[in-house]
């Protein structure tokens, strides 16, 4: 019962300092990461001047952050002045998820861009959404900082 | 195709029904039979004949190293150094000297024969057990000669039947996704090969985005999504005539395709306005029935063998579990009830296991449990790897597995893994390229 007291003991302080170590590891990214949904500007591309065309997740969750909703309000803006342009909102997921159900959870996520623009007028028959699952990464990393950047919906020009 | 060949059955002498040697597969098995394939005898004339037909020197040896290859892989046997055997290939098939080949430990012993005439390849086998000095089966089979290594699969399937007691696996193929490129673009086409990595063919050009093949019970149709258009649909090609036409044609996507047991349905998600639900689309009268309505996602769906129960994935508990229901959507339970998330169920074609993916801690598993979520298994675990499809006889899952990048996003690479039932005997299947998401077909002749 002692030793194996000790050896709980022995591991704590090993998972303390690992837990710790990692800790040290984030810094390196924080302002990129909020939670675990990216923050950054890596891969961001613009339809227009201060329009960003994509919004990021959470893991597993399609629910948008108020960053997110601010960029969308954004492009909702933008297409109001643009309204010859019709788009398409691609959904995407990390590689950390099984095929078919990522699939499904960028469908959902594109769709919840979709509905967002369309609560800022937008009418439902200038969006169409496409999801990739995580077919398409933007970034092929296999680390948490990567995963965020492809757990996105973009927003493309359709015409 | 090859599945249009008919292999004809010539039954030589009837089965001795002697209680000879028989080999445990319900355990993972630590000491394979030793067995002896010796090379298939072939006369000289035969041989010239083979030589300008198939140019092969000598198709007698090639067939028995097939059946060799098979039943190494499937880790119940150990197949001996053909260097030591002493009785020549010929003799040993008419009458093997049962002490020589017990001096060099065999067990068992397979002989045979080839002979060609009139264009027909003609190859006959006999398994003999060692310890008892009796032939345990004789058979012989004649069929096309480019279908000489099907002749070895069907050789394997019935030496590992009569040892074993249950059907075997090696005449079957499978179909997977063939991958190349970079991560980030990454070109993926349908392949087809046979079991052990042999006869690949490409049955799309990698156009367009291609994922998750699935055989009908008669193994002549494919189901699949493809982004033909940038519309993902569920499709539906025929292997012989190379036909493709799309099923799933509803206003969103459709994926995550399946034959129903029958092979008159196909049972595939359907994604909406952010929910995806569960539909079959019969493929006679193209009638569509909606089989689950819940707005969490439901997908991956797979059929009990008898048709009357469906596994399938959903998060309706918040996360990602396993559930059963009853085959019109009544009846919904959960099964998966263990710590971390379970997709992609696969209903065993024996009826009494689901496997699936199990995702915890960062880490995926691949496992099983039995159709009331009790019994849990997980046979392996890895960085990433999922998608299991059973061999035909239940006993072994394939699935493909993926190795993490590095910093600078390089270093990866897809291949598709074979485990047994048992958590034993875990093997790479040898692919042309690398491969993902793949599908084991049932047995090709029975």
């Amino acid at each position: 019962m002692n030793v194996n007291k000790i050896f709980k003991n022995a591991f704590l302080v090993a998972f303390t300092c690992l837990a710790l170590s990692a800790c040290a590891k984030k810094v390196s990214t924080s302002g990129q990461l909020q939670g675990d949904v990216y923050t950054g500007t890596d891969t961001v591309e613009y339809l227009a001047k201060g329009v960003p065309d994509r919004v990021f997740f959470a893991t597993n969750e399609s629910v948008l952050t108020t960053k997110s909703r601010e960029t969308l309000r954004k492009q909702a803006a933008w297409l109001r002045k643009n309204s010859k342009i019709n788009i398409v909102v691609e959904g995407h997921a990390d590689e950390r998820g099984t095929r078919e159900y990522n699939l499904a959870l960028g469908e959902r996520r594109a769709n919840a861009a979709k509905d967002y623009l369309m609560t800022y007028g937008i009418s439902a028959d200038r969006i169409s959404v496409i999801s990739y699952g995580k077919e398409r990464p933007v970034d092929s990393g296999s680390n948490p900082l990567s995963w965020s950047k492809n757990r996105r919906s973009v927003t493309v020009k359709a015409n | 195709m090859l599945f249009r060949y008919l292999l004809i059955l010539i039954f030589l002498i009837p089965l001795n029904s002697f209680a000879l040697i028989e080999v445990d597969i319900t355990r993972g098995n630590l000491t394979p039979l030793p067995i002896a394939v010796s090379p298939l005898s072939l006369d000289e004339e035969s041989k010239q004949n083979l030589k300008k037909i198939l140019q092969k020197e000598d198709l007698g040896s090639e067939i028995s190293i097939v059946v060799e290859n098979n039943l190494k892989k499937s880790g119940l046997f150990n197949p001996l150094n053909k260097d030591s055997f002493l009785q020549k290939p010929d003799i040993a098939h008419l009458k093997p000297r049962f002490e020589d080949w017990a001096l060099i430990k065999a067990q068992a012993l397979i002989t045979g024969k080839v002979t060609i005439s009139d264009e027909k390849l003609r190859v006959e086998f006999r398994l003999w057990d060692v310890l008892a000095a009796k032939e345990m089966m004789a058979l012989a089979f004649t069929t096309v000669p480019t279908n000489w290594r099907r002749v070895g699969h069907i050789i394997t399937d019935k030496i590992y039947e009569r040892l074993t007691g249950e059907k075997g696996y090696f005449d079957t193929r499978i179909i997977y996704v063939a991958e190349e490129g970079p991560k980030i673009k990454r070109i993926k086409k349908l392949a087809i090969m046979d079991q052990d990595g042999f006869n690949t063919k490409y049955l799309t050009l990698g156009n367009e985005l291609v994922l998750t093949p699935r055989f009908n019970p008669t193994n002549q149709m494919v189901t699949y999504l493809s982004y033909f258009r940038n519309l993902p649909r569920v499709y539906l090609l025929d292997i012989e005539t190379g036909i493709q036409e799309v099923v799933g044609d509803f206003p969103g996507m459709t994926f995550a395709p399946r034959f129903s047991p029958d092979g008159k349905k196909i049972i595939m998600s359907f994604a909406q306005d952010g929910n995806s639900d569960i539909y079959t689309m019969d493929l006679e009268n193209r009638i569509v029935e909606r089989i689950t309505n819940h707005p969490s996602i439901d997908t991956s769906p797979s059929y009990s063998p008898d048709g009357k129960y469906i596994c399938f994935n959903s998060d309706r508990s918040g996360y990602q579990q396993i559930y059963i229901m009853k085959s019109d959507g009544s009846k919904v339970k959960r099964i998966s009830f263990g710590r971390g998330l379970y997709g992609t169920p696969v209903w065993s074609p024996r009826g009494d296991l689901i496997a699936f993916t199990k995702l915890h801690k960062g880490k995926f598993y691949i496992g099983v449990m039995r159709t009331n979520g009790k019994g849990e298994r997980l046979l392996t675990e890895n960085f990433y790897q999922e998608a299991p499809s059973w061999s035909p006889n239940g006993r072994v899952l394939i699935f493909y597995r993926e190795t993490k990048t590095d910093e600078k996003g390089e270093g990866f690479s897809a291949k598709l893994w074979s485990i047994d039932l048992t958590g034993y005997n875990e093997r790479l299947v040898d692919t042309e390229t690398d491969a993902s998401d793949p599908s084991w077909s049932s047995l090709l002749s029975n």
